[in-house]
């Protein structure tokens, strides 16, 4: 479609599933962010999920210390009353039990609020992230959008955002559940007996080692897995893109062992990263139980010699601790990796909303006027269908209006799209209101790089461009493209339905005023033999119509808008005759009576044009009309008799 | 579905069927356990006896070294298992993908068929290692578990039973309603996917028009829904937790009150009171295990479903049973052919097409777009079966050839074609595996790509990127020609490949042809009416039908449409291309 496009990297392995885990630079920095984030909406629900967590947490541990109580407290005595002859008083066990079950029913409330709070605070922050994105991306140059390829782009919104609610969502409560959990156990732990602590540590210790040594080795699997599969990925696709191809000429066998040595590769380091992540879960389990069996084991001979005052019931209930000392340890080092990833997303996701919007210093701006007495412009809110640019003058304060006509003028323009490597040297032209100025030139030339530099896409390194005589730099950005009319090559429709396109080229049109321009572009006919004719839906980006007949749309898009300047980029694509017809007529009513910039490709385009721009590795090598080139016999006329040889 | 997924595990049968075995092991491991604590407990500490503690201990510790064994068995064979059928699965779709015919290909989306054999396959990779490692045990631990704490004491155990039928009626509930919301989340979550990749690849035009916030605007109300929608089921999730509190806890104060009541009764230890309360967290934690796989197998059955679409597509094209393995010569018939894509649709793309082209001719074809150009000649190499009549090449009807023996002679220049990464070596030897570098220069200098090759750094040995784009579209189109002269067809038909190719070379192109191949057939359809008009004899094709066929001198003398469009060609609405 352009020159750029072939600068953009070509497809391939894409998207996060891709590339080997990348490694993140400050995961303080964007933690901190991450949260700010969050906290800027939520900040009332996080506190109250903070709250609600930790009357969860503790909930727990009183939970898992009743156990003592019931045994040490009631059970005991009341059996030795009993045993004694007594009748034991069941009053306090009623009542212990009782407050137990008011502390769990508060348990199962902060539970359940906090899930129910957690799931607007993580859906609600997705969404702001999301429409961030989209919006920051908006504000973007062009030039991000040809450096990016659209598959990472997409994979921003759709893996990236994924991972980072599974964090949120997830991970995150729980960590924080883990860390309370773990902090009132040991807690607890301490409280009941030093000792035995201080063995449970070290046993917690060994399994850190232990979970440590695989995590490393199950990292460097994964890694390869990942650079396997984004290998198998590119190979798919590139051969099943042109799958056609490979029947054509038999290639099917070679395919299939070029395409079974990826696979069994991925086969193997996928087995192997899988083999070591399932090893995690057992071994944090069993080892759990190891210690449980140590612990007991020491309480034991301590409890029964008696040298630390650690009594049965003690020892009960630091063993249930004990196991739930375990388990959110495991369930941290679990979650670990699912956290790391998405902060790599987030990083992602923070350098997208990082990228330097368009700059736009202009201020110029486009606005409605009426004439006055003496012809002079004077300003209006009505749509007038006449527009003039408003230019306030710093130095004096004064205002003044310039009637929007349509001249364009280029002073010495070098342009390159990498400061070392120029595309466009000293390009001067000038452009009446009402002309018409070609360009031709073989690809590469330079052609859509010129088009790309008066619409602002792309801002010159030097030299001048002037519209209406005032310098573009100067003038609004949105206001320099409304004032700019374009056809590009390839036409993209959005989804909805037809009216609803061309209505894109001017939000405030009638109905009756997209219709006629539909009417200018040739578009109507076939728009009424549509299904349901303008109100048909397009989906897919159209690709129900022909490529005449998105061209045809383009045309009364630009046509709806009205622009005073227009810039069009013929396309080259075969279409039929008929049709080739309708777009030129259309073409043509379009250009009239607007200074029109276009990159040639039709003979007749070319011949009635003003002014022909011969172009050649950035330079403007001949520039005439068509009987002028003609006449001087050089580039142009090569060009031309080329062709005419031909037919 | 299901079948067709199971039928694939092949190889990896064994792996599959002894993990769930260790998974089982490690389960009644883990069951036992609580029967060791409690012996710990009651036999040991309680009666004062450190020697028991110690073997009890030990016995523990050496039962916890089995449930390791088991475990890391069962992660090594679950890993092994899944990932074998994630491999055969790539590959049966793969090899079924090579055997479809073009109508086939026309079906699926090579987007759809990528994240078929990556994302799809991976889904159901895990969904296969979860059913094997972690659905065994679920049930087995909930069995397990409920038979220790009824031979501990039945009266207890029964408070379980109430326990686990509440929670398992409100986790069936939850699921049923959200299943329908998640769903209807994953839909939304497409609508927004292709609100983003639709602004992506037209930001010029949004730019243009100065449309940021319209689109904004349109994303806003993808994202919003998005999020209405989860937060609805997410809302409904959010119950899970708490009820599955409430069955836990309900159940512990229960035991608490009955078991007190009944160690004061001598009914019961304090060991085994303790062993009750791990059974209960175990059979509870195993309903809600049960729970979450119900929601990961149906989230991976659609993968499922779209994976054994694509292996049980059946390839609409089969060589005959004893073939025709060699081609005569490049005389092509057509013998009352119609054509449809789609059989039986009554709507014919070609119709009543009958004619003769001799070894050798060089045939130009020309008409509007939709016309059936490319349908017609597609027909000559069977990337497609005719619905009626016959296509016959060297006097054989192209059904009784084998299918490599048919296109080794009949070489297609695609529309859209491609090349693909690799040296340009590497590219044309697509055409003939054993072309020698002599014999592929020769078909880059009949293409006119050999100036342009070898003005390369590294010449022959340059690397084609993927999709060719470091390459020009018009030599790109000429690599391909050069492609398919490399394998020497009998018959050579370029389907509108020459399009981007500036007109002077195109000429230089089919003047090589004739001197350089005059004994190839060669089909040429172009809309350029230069490219066609010095062909031996042209066909116009006008909806379907042949509406003429003849030399050029006699269309222009009896063909109205084909005068209109060498005029309206010819007097100044030509192209004007550039220079490839």
């Amino acid at each position: 479609m352009s020159e750029k496009v072939r600068e953009v990297k070509p497809g391939g392995p894409r998207g996060r599933a891709m590339g080997p885990r990348p490694k993140i630079k400050n995961p303080g920095r964007i933690i901190k962010r991450l949260m700010g984030m969050i906290m800027e909406h939520y900040s009332i629900n996080m506190f109250l999920v903070f709250v609600c967590t930790i009357v969860a947490a503790l909930v727990n541990v009183r939970g898992n210390l009743f156990l003592k109580t019931l045994i040490d407290d009631h059970i005991i005595p009341m059996t030795n009353v009993a045993v004694n002859g007594g009748t034991p008083d069941f009053g306090p066990l009623i009542r212990a039990i009782l407050v137990m079950a008011l502390i769990y029913a508060a348990g199962v409330v902060a539970s359940f609020l906090n899930q129910f709070l957690m799931t607007f605070v993580g859906q609600g922050t997705m969404r702001n992230i999301r429409k961030m994105m989209f919006e920051h991306m908006q504000s973007l140059p062009i030039s991000y959008f040809d450096t990016h390829s659209h598959g990472d782009v997409m994979s921003l919104y759709t893996n990236d955002v994924d991972t980072l609610r599974q964090t949120i969502g997830m991970s995150m409560p729980q960590l924080l559940n883990s860390l309370i959990s773990i902090t009132a156990t040991f807690v607890s732990m301490l409280v009941l007996d030093v000792p035995l602590t201080i063995i449970s540590c070290c046993m917690i210790a060994i399994t850190m080692f232990l979970s440590a040594r695989i995590a490393k080795v199950s990292t460097k699997y994964y890694v390869s897995q990942q650079s396997d599969l984004g290998d198998l990925n590119g190979y798919i696709e590139e051969h099943l893109s042109g799958q056609k191809v490979v029947k054509v000429f038999c290639r099917e066998d070679e395919c299939i062992s070029e395409f079974r040595e990826r696979n069994d590769r991925l086969r193997d380091s996928a087995n192997k990263a899988n083999r070591y992540a399932n090893m995690f879960g057992p071994v944090s389990m069993q080892m759990g139980n190891v210690s449980y069996a140590v612990v007991a084991v020491i309480g034991a001979v301590l409890a029964i010699n008696g040298f630390t005052g650690l009594t049965v019931g003690t020892l009960v209930s630091f063993l249930t601790l004990n196991k739930s000392f375990n388990m959110p340890i495991s369930q941290v080092s679990s979650q670990f990796n699912s956290i790391i990833m998405s902060l790599a997303g987030a990083d992602r996701i923070f350098r997208l909303l990082d990228e330097k919007p368009e700059t736009d210093e202009g201020y110029v701006t486009l606005v409605n006027c009426r004439e006055g007495s003496e012809g002079e412009c004077i300003e209006c809110k009505e749509r007038t269908g006449h527009w003039a640019w408003k230019h306030p003058h710093q130095a004096d304060g004064t205002v003044t209006y310039v009637p929007l006509a349509g001249k364009v003028t280029l002073d010495d323009v070098d342009f390159g799209y990498t400061d070392d490597k120029m595309v466009l040297h000293n390009i001067k032209m000038f452009a009446e209101p009402g002309q018409k100025i070609a360009f031709v030139g073989s690809t590469g030339a330079g052609k859509t790089t010129i088009t790309n530099l008066i619409n602002r896409f792309y801002d010159i390194q030097d030299g001048k461009i002037r519209y209406d005589d005032i310098n573009i730099n100067k003038i609004k950005k949105a206001d320099l493209r409304r004032s700019l009319g374009m056809v590009l090559q390839d036409t993209h429709l959005f989804k909805g339905t037809v009216m609803e396109n061309i209505r894109f080229g001017n939000l405030d049109a009638t109905d009756e005023e997209c219709r006629n321009a539909a009417k200018l572009a040739n578009a109507d006919g076939f728009i009424k033999r549509l299904p349901e004719g303008y109100d048909t839906m397009l989906t897919g980006d159209g690709g129900n119509l022909s490529q005449g007949q998105r061209q045809l749309l383009a045309i009364a898009r630009a046509a709806v808008a009205d622009p005073p300047v227009l810039i069009l980029d013929e396309a080259t694509s075969s279409i039929d005759t008929h049709t080739e017809r309708l777009v030129q007529e259309g073409m043509d009513r379009l250009m009239s009576g607007r200074t029109t910039f276009v990159i040639a490709h039709r003979l007749s385009t070319v011949k009635n044009s003003d002014c022909i721009m011969v172009l050649e590795n950035g330079r403007i090598v001949e520039r005439g009309t068509h009987d002028d080139l003609i006449e001087e016999k050089g580039r142009y006329y090569q060009l031309y008799t080329g062709n005419s040889i031909a037919s | 579905m299901i079948k067709t997924i199971l039928s694939n595990v092949k190889q990896y049968t064994f792996p599959s069927l002894i993990t769930p075995v260790f998974m089982i092991g490690e389960v009644i491991m883990e069951m036992l356990i609580p029967i060791m604590m409690a012996n710990i407990i009651d036999k040991g500490i309680s009666a004062g006896s450190i020697s028991s503690v110690v073997s009890y201990g030990l016995g523990m510790i050496a039962m916890g070294a089995l449930g390791l064994f088991f475990g890391v068995m069962g992660a090594v064979c679950g890993a092994r298992a899944s990932t074998g059928l994630a491999c055969n699965l790539r590959d049966a779709m793969y090899l079924n993908i090579q055997k479809f015919s073009f109508s086939n290909i026309d079906k699926f989306s090579t987007a759809g068929l990528v994240t078929r054999m990556t994302t799809d396959v991976t889904n159901v990779q895990v969904a296969y290692q979860m059913i094997l490692r972690i659905s065994f045990r679920a049930p087995v631990t909930l069995i397990t578990a409920l038979f220790m704490s009824f031979s501990i004491s039945s009266r207890l155990a029964s408070i379980f039973l109430v326990a686990v039928l509440v929670l398992a009626v409100v986790l069936v509930i939850i699921m049923s309603t959200t299943m329908g919301l998640f769903q209807k989340g994953m839909r939304m979550y497409d609508d927004l996917n292709e609100e983003v990749e639709e602004d992506v690849t037209a930001i010029r035009t949004v730019k243009a028009f100065v449309r940021e916030n319209y689109v904004i605007e349109a994303f806003r109300n993808a994202a919003d829904n998005i999020r209405d929608v989860f937060v609805k089921a997410e809302i409904r999730m959010a119950f899970n937790g708490p009820v599955m509190m409430i069955c836990v806890y309900g159940s512990m104060l229960t035991l608490s009150w009955m078991g007190a009541n009944m160690i004061i009764s001598d009914e019961l230890t304090t060991g085994q009171l303790t062993s009750l309360f791990s059974y209960v967290m175990s059979i509870l934690m195993s309903l809600m295990m049960l729970s979450m796989i119900f929601v990961m197998l149906t989230m991976s059955m659609a993968s499922g479903r779209r994976i054994a679409e694509v292996i049980n597509e059946k390839p609409s094209m089969k060589d005959p049973e004893t073939p025709v393995t060699e081609v005569k010569d490049g005389s092509v018939d057509f013998c009352d052919v119609s054509f449809s894509y789609r059989k039986g649709s009554g709507n014919n793309v070609l119709s009543d097409v009958n004619f003769h082209v001799n070894s050798g001719e060089t045939i130009g074809i020309i008409g509007p777009t939709g016309s059936s150009k490319s349908s017609l000649v597609s027909l000559i190499s069977r990337l497609y079966d005719v619905t009626e009549g016959k296509v016959m090449v060297g006097g054989v009807d192209v059904r009784d050839y084998s299918m490599e023996a048919l296109r080794s002679k009949v070489s297609v220049v695609l529309q859209n074609n491609v090349l693909f990464s690799g040296s340009i070596y590497e590219n044309l030897r697509w055409g003939n595996p054993d072309a020698t570098d002599e014999e592929c220069r020769e078909a880059c200098r009949i293409a006119c790509a050999d100036e342009f090759v070898e003005r390369m750094p590294e010449g022959y040995d340059s690397i084609i990127e993927q999709g060719g784009t470091n390459v020009s579209g018009g030599q790109r189109q000429r690599l391909c020609i050069a492609r398919a002269l490399v394998g020497k067809p009998a018959i050579l038909i370029l389907d509108d490949s020459t399009s981007a190719v500036d007109t002077a070379t195109d000429s230089r192109i089919r003047k090589a042809f004739k001197e350089r191949i005059p004994g190839t057939t060669k089909f040429i359809i172009a809309q350029r009416i230069t490219s066609v008009m010095d062909s031996d004899r042209i066909i116009v094709l006008d909806d379907g039908r042949v509406a003429e066929f003849g030399t050029h001198d006699e269309l222009m003398e009896r063909s109205e449409a084909y005068r209109e469009i060498y005029e309206s060609q010819t007097s100044g609405s030509g192209d004007f291309d550039e220079f490839g």
